[in-house]
């Protein structure tokens, strides 16, 4: 008897405790909809800032952030899918893997201010790029990158063993295999990933503080060594530095915020739950 | 033809392969690169043990003793919060939840680490920071405690999804075997397989950690950003990471002021490898 | 039988290790052209390790280590043999049919393609199909996912796959382990058929299956060949009290 009334206690404490990690989530959520919903309109998306971003909209706030998770992942998409095909098709289990194992969890773990510094001294500064969309699509492609490379590693590896085995012994090279047996399958796990990573960056301002954020800048870029506006950091100067600012607009910049990172990561989660269910093997 | 195109190809993805190191050795070497020059003016005891940061000051002051500590409280506050919580959800989720609500559940944690930090800070400026100002009746709400809870909030889907993988990777038969014994659910949780799955969520509360210290903007939003050693929860604080994101832009490139900063940047790079190898290690351990 | 026949496969001397396992011990032993070979034995015996070796599959195990050498046709498999033109004559047929969940025909086409052939697929796949007896049931559904056929069919399709890149030894490695007895009868009527043209290995557990289609059959224990004879020999009047007792009682 006393053990069981123990182990309701104890139950009920747990579930408060996944309560209060949840609940959260939601209310973060209910604020910044029910606060900032007000401030939506066509020219809030559409209109670059003014009087000093005290009004107008953030539209070019919304592209830079367009451009920079587009470019971070088309740079590390490549990149990222090919360093997961090595380690899950070519690596052998020596000291060299284990080597770049330990790397990709590191670089997984570098805190964002610290890319931040590393896009300043590598790109701004060294290969000369200043200020610009590419140096931070360059730092948040190097960001994104342990993601993705473990994203393809687990997708690949889902694959069956027996689909290379068939194909290599049909005669076709190791390159064919991968290429036409184990890829294709691999394919839509990939894709949620780089969603799911894809996600992340975009809400990510520590990079881009340095590397390619610009304070107040109302026109869009015209090329890659432009600064663009972005998002996140959009938020912070408005938050922290524009004293005066009417409500709304803050948070209606954080409900398109949110809106744009939550949106991706729901349709990479259903992405995920829909294809499990689909697979065959 | 075919076999020059597949040696291309390979060595490509070997090189791929390879990247993730040399980016690390690539982010230490430019770090180093900028930093190094700062201690041919600063000796390395005045600045690890210096109870002064006054950057733009005449003389100038580089102690890093405020940062270092003030990273540190806040750590410590929101572990004190996120670990308790969060590997009591992990079992929740792993040992007790219909496994109609798990998904959900799930979805919800992995929603959390989806929110920006820029948002939590500023949802943490404006509600919680009052809060903390009102119910501690103090001069201003940005302080350790407000910055210790946002920041556990940050931890959570990592402590959570981390520790609920090790809980579930423990072997049904212990589980089996103590309530074959006769013990209940819940004591087969806290006697047996807390203790299996304990390098797991070691491991986790150290990945937690390693996203704490080198979290950055909802910390500068919310902690008040005073550079002066913290004695309780509710003064204002200064991180590290605070520090390089709101001193940055007004440094002069090439200033002590400049490499300062990005020495700072090297011993949070230091911190979080050390955390990140030592999790890792851990993690291993359970595999095996 | 063939008055003399024509060496085809050779094996001399050969070892195979797993890390420190030795799992085939100095095999000498000789496969004739045109002949079905069956290879029987306990588990662990060793038979479709030496079965993974003819065309290389075991070079994937980072542990495989072997001593010894194979020929085929007087050239060694190791060392005169790109691995890719190895596995082109000597293809092989896994123990669980394993199609790749793509369409029928794209399944057959699979090994011509990586090969470079684009022109006269059509009739490769039909060809193919036809030789592994299962162009009738599939013919007007060449283009439906290869997952949707009965596990007979797939084992077919995977032996009409095999037999797309024109080979000219066939290794069937337990090929109807998870089949019904009507599908393993189609199965055995295709293999006699082939052995018109090509070399075939079987790897077999059924002993009764070995006799059925076999011209000779081969007796592995425990990483060695016992025996090896002409079926008829192996099955009523074996040489070695081993071979007996395995035909008679199986042990394990």
């Amino acid at each position: 008897m006393n053990s069981r009334v123990s182990q309701k206690i104890a139950f009920t404490v747990l579930f408060l405790s996944a309560l209060v990690t949840i609940l959260p989530v939601l209310l973060i959520i209910v604020v910044i909809v029910k606060n900032g919903i007000s401030a939506i309109s066509w020219e809030f998306l559409t209109a670059a800032p003014t009087n000093g971003m005290r009004s107008g909209g953030i539209f070019p706030a919304i592209v830079g952030t367009f451009y920079l998770a587009l470019g971070a992942t088309a740079i590390s998409l490549p990149l990222g899918v090919m360093g997961g095909i090595y380690l899950s098709e070519y690596s052998k289990d020596n000291m060299f893997t284990r080597i770049l194992k330990l790397g990709i969890v590191n670089l997984a773990g570098v805190p964002s201010i610290v890319y931040g510094l590393f896009g300043l001294s590598l790109f701004v500064i060294y290969l000369k790029f200043g200020v610009s969309l590419i140096s931070g699509c360059l730092t948040l492609a190097i960001m994104e990158l342990p993601s993705i490379i473990t994203a393809t590693q687990a997708a690949l590896h889902s694959v069956p063993r027996s689909f290379r085995e068939v194909s290599l012994s049909l005669g076709a090279t190791k390159w064919q295999t991968i290429r036409h047996s184990v890829l294709p399958h691999a394919l839509p796990g990939i894709i949620t990933g780089a969603v799911l990573s894809n996600a992340r960056i975009t809400g990510e301002t520590a990079p881009i503080l340095f590397t390619v954020a610009a304070f107040y800048l109302p026109h869009l870029p015209s090329s890659v060594l432009d600064q663009v506006m972005a998002l996140p950091y959009h938020l912070y100067v408005i938050s922290t530095q524009i004293p005066g600012i009417s409500k709304s607009t803050t948070y209606g910049t954080a409900l398109v915020l949110i809106v744009f990172t939550l949106s991706l990561n729901l349709f990479g989660i259903i992405l995920r739950t829909y294809l499990r269910r689909q697979k065959k093997w | 033809m075919k076999k020059l195109k597949e040696f291309i190809i390979e060595k490509a993805i070997f090189l791929s392969g390879s990247l993730s190191i040399i980016f690390v050795v690539l982010i230490f070497v430019f770090l180093v690169k900028e930093g190094v020059l700062f201690f041919k003016y600063v000796p390395p005891k005045d600045f690890l043990m210096g109870n002064n940061w006054y950057p733009l000051s005449t003389p100038e002051q580089f102690g890093m003793l405020p940062l270092i500590l003030g990273s540190l409280l806040v750590t410590i506050g929101s572990m004190l919060i996120s670990i308790p919580l969060g590997v009591a959800c992990a079992f929740y989720i792993a040992e007790v939840v219909n496994p109609k609500f798990k998904d959900i559940l799930k979805t919800g944690v992995e929603l959390l680490a989806a929110i920006p930090s820029v948002v939590i800070g500023f949802v943490g400026m404006i509600t919680l920071v009052p809060w903390v100002k009102s119910i501690f009746n103090l001069p201003t709400g940005l302080t350790a405690l407000s910055g210790s809870i946002m920041l556990a909030f940050m931890a959570m889907p990592t402590i959570v999804s981390i520790a609920e993988d090790a809980i579930t990777a423990v072997p049904r038969r212990y589980k089996e075997a103590a309530l074959a014994l006769g013990a209940t659910h819940w004591q087969a949780m806290y006697k047996v397989i807390i203790v299996a799955a304990a390098p797991g969520i070691f491991a986790a509360v150290m990945l937690g950690v390693g996203r704490v210290i080198g979290e950055t903007m909802a910390v500068m939003m919310i902690t008040g950003n005073a550079a002066v050693i913290p004695h309780t929860f509710l003064e204002p604080v200064r991180t590290l990471t605070a520090t390089i994101a709101a001193e940055m832009g007004e440094s002069i490139r090439g200033s002590n002021h400049y490499y300062a900063l990005f020495v700072v940047g090297i011993i949070l790079f230091i911190i979080t490898f050390i955390i990140n190898f030592v999790a890792d290690v851990f993690l291993h351990r359970i595999k095996k | 039988m063939v008055e003399t026949p024509k060496v085809k496969i050779q094996a001399n001397n050969f070892n195979v290790f797993f890390g420190k396992n030795q799992v085939v011990k100095s095999l000498n032993m000789e496969v004739y052209s045109n002949e079905i070979l069956g290879i029987i034995g306990p588990a662990n015996s060793g038979k479709t390790t030496f079965l993974k070796t003819l065309n290389r599959l075991n070079d994937l195990d980072d542990d495989f280590r072997m001593e010894g050498s194979i020929l085929l046709d007087g050239r060694d498999i190791n060392s005169q043999f790109d691995v890719i033109d190895l596995r082109k004559k000597v293809s092989i047929i896994f123990a669980m049919p394993l199609p790749l969940p793509i369409s029928i025909f794209d399944n057959v086409a699979y090994g011509p393609k990586m090969h470079g052939i684009k022109k006269g697929l059509d009739e490769i796949v039909e060809r193919s199909l036809k030789a592994a007896y299962i162009w009738e049931e599939v013919k007007d559904r060449l283009h439906e996912s290869a997952l949707n056929l009965s596990g007979g069919q797939q084992q077919r399709l995977c032996i009409a796959r095999s037999l797309a890149i024109e080979p000219e030894v066939v290794l069937f490695d337990e090929p109807c382990s998870g089949l019904d007895p009507i599908s393993t009868a189609k199965v055995e009527e295709a293999m006699m058929e082939l052995k018109k043209k090509y070399t075939i290995i079987l790897v077999t557990n059924n002993v009764k299956q070995a006799a059925r289609v076999s011209d000779r059959v081969a007796f592995f224990l425990m990483g060695e060949l016992i025996e090896l004879d002409s079926t008829e020999k192996m099955f009523t009047n074996p040489s070695n009290k081993k071979t007996i007792d395995y035909i008679s009682g199986r042990f394990g």
